[in-house]
């Protein structure tokens, strides 16, 4: 009883919060908040399920959402028929000898052939995969990026429905995930973090310069919307008639609208997610794996095959993660590879699951909700305690105009003290793990 | 002729740039190592120490230079160097004191201090920003070049040359000296054995009477120093950025994990061998095999293993390789 009312109690306080903003601020920036709120707990729960059930520290959060946003692109972007004509052969042909060759170079490691020799087979087949697809690639590439640069430039997508991009941009979060895995899981907690941190950079900068893709640091604009556009309501009768008969802003209440169509599409996706992860973390399953998170040593004596179970759940949490990329890209409309950075994704995630409590789900709920709120919310609080802090300096002191421009950068800072304070005083986060 | 060509051009572009840049990283991975063989934690945050200790010669670089000072040829920053060394030292006893302390006393597990430094991560990259802001500063003033390009042209008759940057020696010196005070004080000086004990066996040191706060302080102190050391040298070489140091944390852990963690010499040769691997796969080798093949051979096309946008990704693929191939590093980590 006593966890149902602390989780009600904190759940309504965050909700008391949206309110208030909706009343202080607007009941659009509220929603805005909110959405992102939702996507954030979507991430934390991926995160968690890698962190809370199994101990996996994966710092490699970034890459998985960025490849989310990447199908977002690839799904619902229209193909451009002359860039495919002009390069798509080429690349097709490229994407066959980069299956082909890594058939080969299974084939070649599960093969008996004595260790010499593979050692001399795997570079021959990876020098020679790389020699062909300079040949074939980079003249199609050339002229794929050459066809109107400014406007194009790059091959399109599928032009399907953005939301089925949720569901790839995970399959895509999680087949990585297993390459990944298979390499990187055997090292050591921190060894871990450090690799799983360099895949996430390695991914962006294929992201930032691969422009044939992702038309690189030019950004990919104007993804279709699952939801319709402000300027359609704002001119189809029935709406204009719902706004005149309750006398509702026509403007303000459209975007009001777009925004709680995303919410209802979110809060779907985040409740199933919630359930099945419950679910999951009470089933023989969940226990087993936080079985193998105690004590690996002992859950290996039982049979356990902890390897494998770790891949699995590093592939479910990645999948998670590409879901919760590929639904911001679809909220904000468009991919910009430049606004992956670590401290924003990877390391923010962490901090949400850490204070909502670790292995909880409830708990990367709120973590999800509350630190994003702080995240947007920072920058005014910041802006307003600097400028009562320095209100005693004159308007044009340098130091005062100094420290107003800094002061969005606080968010930081909160984050860092959140995090150390949480670690210190409450390890166990908002909602400790349950026995 | 042509031979001696293709090493000028070599040395312009990938000798000089990787010895400079190599010994930013070294700097960078010896406080990593040191913190990793002592203090027993990967500290995430030691980019950002980097980037404070390098924010706080700038800001001390800026009054001096409102007061006229200036050290003739040398960039002034120099002159405020152990001031700045001073302050991320007391900054490192801070979080050493309010954060890192209580874990040490609980004997908490190595994770949690990883945790526990991303959060002094955040913490310094916040104040950082809040103090200089998140904009490029570069302050690097006095002679340039000590002998440009033209200059060696004109010298030695050749087609190609090189230049030597003021920053670029000063750095590669620098590092000589450092690393070499460092070697002799860990292997000849009492404290730096006493330090090595405390590596290789906590508790028989502490039966021997070695004194742990001593240790970890003296720890701090080194660390905070090189730190100092490296984000200052990097700022002169390159230009000061804030966000740049959370990119270099990746080479700079790459550096001291292919030399093998927690051993000062993997930690100088992984910072070098990071810094020229990466320069000698994205260079662009078509003007040096032009000198080096006979003309008909010459070569079509750049001759470019990978582009340079991908230069961070190179430290990333070595630090893979060595993760699986050889998970102990080049030298045999984990004490010093």
């Amino acid at each position: 009883m006593n966890d149902v009312v602390r989780r009600s109690l904190v759940f309504s306080t965050f909700a008391v919060a949206i309110v208030f903003i909706g009343f202080l601020q607007s009941w659009n920036v509220a929603l805005g908040i909110f959405n992102l709120c939702l996507i954030s707990a979507t991430m934390a729960l991926g995160v968690n399920i890698q962190l809370g059930y199994a101990g996996i520290f994966n710092a490699g959060v970034m890459g998985f959402a960025a490849l989310g946003g990447l199908s977002a692109v690839i799904i619902s972007y229209k193909p451009v028929s002359e860039t495919i004509s002009l390069g798509g052969l080429g690349i097709l042909i490229c994407i066959l000898i980069l299956l082909l060759g890594s058939v080969l170079g299974v084939i070649v490691y599960k093969s008996n052939l004595s260790q010499a020799y593979k050692k001399i087979l795997f570079p021959l087949i990876i020098i020679f995969v790389l020699l062909l697809l300079n040949l074939i690639g980079a003249p199609a590439v050339e002229r794929i990026e050459a066809f109107e640069p400014a406007a194009s430039g790059f091959l399109g997508g599928f032009g399907l429905p953005i939301i089925l991009s949720w569901i790839v941009g995970g399959v895509i979060a999680g087949l990585v995930a297993y390459l990944i895995g298979k390499i990187t899981l055997g090292l050591r907690s921190d060894y871990l973090a450090i690799a799983t941190l360099g895949i996430a950079e390695v991914i962006i900068y294929i992201l930032k310069n691969e422009d044939w893709l992702t038309r690189g640091v030019k950004n990919v604009n104007g993804l279709p919307r699952p939801v319709p556009y402000e300027i359609d309501l704002q001119e189809s009768t029935w709406f204009i008639e719902l706004c005149q008969n309750f006398g509702f802003p026509l403007v303000e209440t459209s975007s009001i609208v777009v925004k709680l169509s995303y919410c209802f599409l979110f809060s779907i996706v985040v409740l199933t997610l919630f359930i099945l992860s419950e679910v999951a973390l009470k089933s023989p399953w969940g226990r087993m794996m936080r079985a193998i998170r105690d004590n690996e040593i002992s859950a290996r004596a039982m049979g356990k095959n902890v390897k494998a179970r770790h891949l699995e759940i590093f592939i479910l949490g990645s999948a998670i993660i590409g879901l919760a990329g590929a639904m911001l890209t679809t909220l904000e409309g468009q991919f910009t590879p430049t606004t992956y950075q670590p401290l924003r994704f990877t390391f923010t995630v962490w901090v949400m699951v850490i204070i909502g409590g670790t292995g909880n789900n409830y708990g990367s709920l709120i973590g999800g909700f509350l630190v994003w709120f702080l995240w947007v919310e920072a920058e005014p609080l910041g802006l307003y305690l600097v400028e009562l802090i320095t209100s005693p300096l004159s308007e044009t002191n340098l130091l005062r105009i100094q420290l107003i421009t800094n002061a969005a950068h606080m968010r930081y800072m909160m984050m860092g003290l959140l995090l150390l304070l949480v670690l210190r005083f409450a390890p166990k986060g908002i909602f400790p793990e349950g026995r | 002729m042509d031979f001696l060509n293709a090493l000028a051009l070599i040395t312009n572009y990938i000798l000089l740039p990787g010895f400079t840049y190599g010994s930013q990283l070294a700097l960078g991975a010896l406080g990593v190592t040191l913190i990793y063989a002592v203090l027993r934690f990967s500290n995430f945050a030691h980019g950002e120490l980097m980037s404070f200790g390098a924010m706080i010669c700038i800001l001390f670089t800026w009054l001096g230079q409102s007061y006229g000072v200036n050290f003739g040829v040398l960039p002034t920053a120099l002159i405020f160097l152990p001031i700045a060394i001073g302050f991320t030292t007391l900054y490192c006893f801070f979080i050493e004191k309010f954060v890192f302390a209580y874990y040490r006393r609980k004997k908490s597990d190595p994770i949690i201090f990883l945790i526990a430094s991303i959060g002094v991560m955040f913490f310094t990259a916040g104040l950082i920003r809040f103090i200089i802001g998140p904009s490029d500063q570069n302050f690097n003033d006095g002679v340039r070049f000590i002998f440009n390009v033209r200059e060696f042209k004109a010298f030695t008759g050749l087609d190609e040359g090189f230049g030597l940057k003021t920053s670029q020696a000063i750095t590669i010196l620098t590092t000589i000296i450092l690393c070499s005070i460092l070697f002799v004080f860990l292997n000849k000086t009492r404290t730096g054995k006493s330090m090595r004990a405390f590596s290789d066996n906590e508790d028989l040191a502490l039966l021997s009477g070695i004194d742990p706060n001593k240790v970890v302080l003296l720890t701090w102190v080194i660390a905070g120093g090189l730190a100092t050391f490296a984000g200052v040298l990097y700022g002169l070489d390159k230009i000061y950025k804030p966000f740049i140091f959370l990119q270099m944390l990746l080479p700079i852990f790459s550096a001291a994990i292919v030399g093998g963690v927690g051993n000062p010499i993997g930690a100088v040769v992984g910072g070098y061998v990071i810094a020229l691997s990466e320069l000698f796969v994205t260079f662009a080798y078509r003007k040096v095999l032009a000198y080096l093949l006979p003309e008909s051979m010459e070569p079509a096309g750049m001759m470019q293993f990978l582009s340079t946008d991908y230069k961070f990704a190179v430290s990333f693929i070595i630090l893979v390789i060595v993760l699986i191939v050889r998970p102990t590093g080049i030298f045999r980590g984990k004490t010093i």
